[in-house]
């Protein structure tokens, strides 16, 4: 359980950083928070030959909030990112969501964007980023690129992120106006993998009628799954469950059965959704 | 654990509030760190993954798995480990421990003690945080460490016995009482 040798670079700028990828890149690995990284290190699941440690990066531990959204540099932890108020304000799915991210005594070291550049299916915030229609931004010796959401996460623990790149920040689009949000899971504990999990983005329009409800599903398919669900839920609850159900494509393993994470999935979307309409209705999260 | 043509990296660290430094590999955890090369054997190693939560110190005064941090990471950092959490005194004496200890003490909240250290940092923090917490809070707040003997019950009195504790250390209450 001991990690096997690696190159160890530690840049104190963003620049510096780019130049170690561009000469390692494609044997090299980001060390952000390392909460998953060091355990594939540890099990040796994994054994690159450079580590680019970027805890020394403090440019990048940041945290703003403008009308159009938040951006959450590559050294933001979460916890950081879940206690920040303005963030919580124009995109309430950031702590809606944070609080299911494993323990906090993880989210004191993990960073946000390194889980989104994990591309785990079953993390939060890769839900969150697809939700919300979010970007990641990238540069490497060759520039700097905004990825989307949608062209971000190509498949489990895969990102558009290219060997020499880094992901320097991530930018979270602001709730829209007379919108709720919620963010629901199911784990065997507090804290665990979700084995199902599911945020919604309900919209109305100014007469209080469902404009628009989308969903994003976690541990039930293979890159964070989006769905708009606003026709179905409009002939009826069970009818959005049903479009969940039979979008999703879970896998069985020792935590849960595929068929017991559809059936979350119809659940959960009920339960999120609910509570997203709710919350506009009520306008507590209205801009 | 080092082959031969290993570079290795000064980490100077304060531990517990002395100045502690060491010569080490890149791929040496801060448990590992702390245990091997600073002789501070309280903190336990377990799961060396991030799950059990035994080997949690607080960095910055945050708890966090130290498994899971290459000490080289966070030189010039602070670290408090489990021998930094109780006060001068005859160890083991009552006047040597902090409020958590006590509780743990009072409370039965350790048997096999494995899985203790990560506990009282743990705690420790989260009483910081949060110096009364409901029961349902401290449930969650041990949630990310894992005891194999006690079945939780007593840590959970422990933490909601050191939260009255740590009030009646306060000088506040104290001028109440």
């Amino acid at each position: 359980m001991k990690p096997a040798p690696f190159a160890w670079h530690g840049p104190r700028s963003v620049p510096e950083a780019v130049t170690v990828l561009s000469e390692h890149g494609s044997q090299a690995k980001v060390l952000a928070g390392g909460q998953s990284l060091v355990p594939v290190l540890a099990m040796r699941l994994a054994e690159p030959a450079h580590l680019v440690d970027i805890n020394k990066v403090t440019e990048l531990d940041t945290v703003t909030t403008t009308p159009s959204g938040v951006t959450v540099g590559a050294l933001a932890r979460h916890s950081r990112v879940e206690h920040d108020a303005a963030a919580a304000r124009a995109q309430p799915l950031l702590r809606q969501a944070l609080r299911l991210v494993a323990h906090p005594t993880i989210r004191n070291r993990g960073t946000t964007v390194g889980s989104l550049a994990h591309a785990d299916p079953a993390g939060e915030m890769t839900a969150v980023l697809a939700l919300c229609g979010g970007s990641v931004t990238a540069v490497s010796n060759r520039g700097r690129r905004v990825i989307a959401a949608a062209d971000f996460f190509l498949g489990p623990l895969e990102s558009a992120l290219a060997a020499d790149e880094l992901a320097i920040e991530a930018f979270f689009p602001a709730a829209p106006l007379r919108a709720g949000t919620a963010f629901v899971e199911i784990a065997r504990r507090h804290g665990d993998y979700a084995l199902c999990g599911v945020g919604a983005i309900a919209e109305l329009d100014p007469a209080g009628r469902l404009t628009s409800l989308r969903c994003a599903y976690l541990s039930v398919f293979d890159v964070p799954l989006v769905l708009d669900v606003t026709r179905s839920w409009l002939s009826g609850e069970s009818d959005a469950a049903e479009q969940a159900r039979s979008a999703v494509d879970p896998q069985t393993d020792l935590h849960a059965t595929a068929d017991y994470r559809r059936h979350l999935a119809g659940v959960l979307t009920i339960r999120a959704a609910r509570q997203a309409i709710s919350a506009a209705e009520q306008g507590a999260f209205a801009a | 654990m080092s082959e031969p043509s290993e570079p290795r990296y000064d980490v100077p660290l304060t531990v517990n509030g002395a100045h502690r430094s060491a010569r080490v590999v890149a791929r040496r955890t801060l448990s590992d760190f702390l245990r091997h090369d600073l002789g501070l054997t309280g903190t336990h190693v377990g799961c060396e993954h991030g799950v059990c939560g035994a080997c949690t110190v607080l960095l910055d005064g945050a708890p966090v798995r130290s498994c899971l941090i290459f000490a080289v990471s966070v030189a010039g950092q602070q670290v408090t480990t489990v021998e930094g959490l109780g006060k001068p005194g005859e160890p083991g004496s009552e006047a040597s421990l902090s409020p958590v200890q006590r509780a743990f003490r009072e409370c039965h909240a350790l048997q096999c003690g494995f899985c203790t250290p990560g506990f009282l940092t743990t705690i420790t923090a989260g009483l910081a945080a949060n110096p009364a917490p409901s029961r349902d809070q401290a449930v969650e707040m041990i949630a990310g460490n894992l005891c194999r003997c006690t079945g939780y019950q007593n840590i959970v009195d422990a933490v909601l016995r050191a939260a009255e504790l740590t009030g009646a250390d306060t000088p506040a209450v104290q001028e109440r009482q």
